[in-house]
């Protein structure tokens, strides 16, 4: 919708980066920090405003998607500088079944953190964020602000998580061979 | 975001389709029978199919954003217990042409008007017989890029300039029967 200022920063996240450290309210007495979400995957999808229509359409696409997302055990998790009464409303208005954060105080400073943060509109801009279970981002999108970027990128980024084996797939591979030695001690220096 | 390329692509034993298979155009549209926006598609397809005749084969697919229309995931299911009764686009047509009463009971109803087994169409929504149908739709669009509804594909290749222009979409598509 309102394209506007189409002025991108260049600094969004790109993937290999640590995911910033935030902690955020989803509710008016609960908060979602990194640290709690660390030990699975998890979508983080910057959005502008709560009530615009794309953004409308964009979660409720997530909302939609969010099975698959589970099945690739994944979390999925919303962010705008709305507040939380605000977000409450919005959820409840579009049946939403994942948290929407509030990046509400001090404004914008979650976004500014990933790099999405649009200063002259005070808002968001419209971003995605695949953050793997050890906290880093795997994948990172900025999309035109007006335009639903889809989901199909945030699958394949969790599919490819999957592929290539999380932590605990490393540690499942390196746990046999010691075992098999029964030398775990000496291994240790 | 995506490619904008349709997978899978279209597979004439599965999907539902009208107009022949050796036409130069195919056109696939994902869509959702209570989205206000596919209601307004809705004839401007006629339109194209009236125009277009052989040159165009037309195929839809199931995208029901279930939570933001919470009627569209049973019409969708309805419209596949009818396709199980030879009559996919005798329902299609008449939930569009019906998108303010979408409940059970009207899907029901349209099922007996069309002279289907209207009982069959019932247990086939209680049951969700055809649920795990109309999820494939969904994912297949997800994984081509559908971002909303209606979004539509020529030949293949999302077509991002705007479906409401009709005359527009119409020289699109004889663009592309003609590169054919």
């Amino acid at each position: 919708m309102a394209s506007g200022n189409t002025q991108q920063q260049a600094g969004i996240l790109p993937a290999g980066t640590p995911a910033p450290e935030f902690t955020l309210h989803s509710t008016p007495d609960q908060t979602v920090s990194l640290a709690e979400l660390r030990g699975r995957p998890f979508v983080l999808a910057f959005y502008p405003a709560d009530w615009s229509p794309v953004c409308g359409d964009e979660m409720a696409l997530f909302n939609a998607v969010l099975p698959d997302i589970e099945e690739l055990g994944a979390r999925m998790i919303g962010v705008s500088v709305d507040g939380v009464w605000c977000h409450a409303a919005f959820a409840r208005a579009r049946n939403l079944h994942f948290p929407l954060l509030a990046d509400f105080e001090p404004k914008g400073e979650v976004a500014r953190r990933f790099g999405v943060y649009r200063e002259h509109d005070g808002v968001t801009e419209r971003a995605l964020f695949v953050v793997d279970d050890a906290g880093s981002i795997a994948w990172s999108y900025l999309s035109p602000i007006g335009v639903n970027p889809g989901a199909d990128g945030v699958l394949r980024a969790l599919e490819s998580l999957r592929g290539t084996g999380g932590s605990e797939t490393a540690a499942q591979r390196s746990a046999p061979p010691a075992a098999e030695r029964g030398q775990a001690s000496e291994a240790r220096s | 975001m995506s490619d904008g390329i349709l997978v899978p692509p279209v597979d004439d034993g599965r999907d539902h389709v009208q107009g022949p298979a050796s036409a130069p155009v195919t056109l696939v549209e994902y869509g959702d029978y209570q989205c206000p926006y596919c209601g307004t598609a809705y004839p401007i397809v006629k339109e194209l199919q009236r125009s277009l005749g052989d040159q165009l084969r037309f195929v839809y697919r199931n995208f029901p954003l279930r939570d933001a229309h919470p009627y569209a995931e049973h019409a969708a299911e309805a419209a596949e217990s009818a396709d199980a009764q030879g009559s996919f686009w005798e329902m299609h047509d008449a939930l569009f042409e019906n998108q303010e009463q979408l409940d059970d009971r009207s899907l029901i109803g349209f099922a007996t008007e069309l002279g289907l087994d209207a009982e069959q169409v019932a247990r086939d929504l209680d049951d969700g017989t055809w649920a795990g149908r109309v999820r494939e739709d969904f994912r297949s669009g997800v994984r081509s890029g559908v971002n909303g509804t209606p979004t539509f594909f020529i030949n293949g290749v999302r077509y991002d300039e705007g479906w409401n222009d009709p005359q527009r979409f119409l020289q699109a598509l004889r663009a592309t029967a003609g590169a054919a």
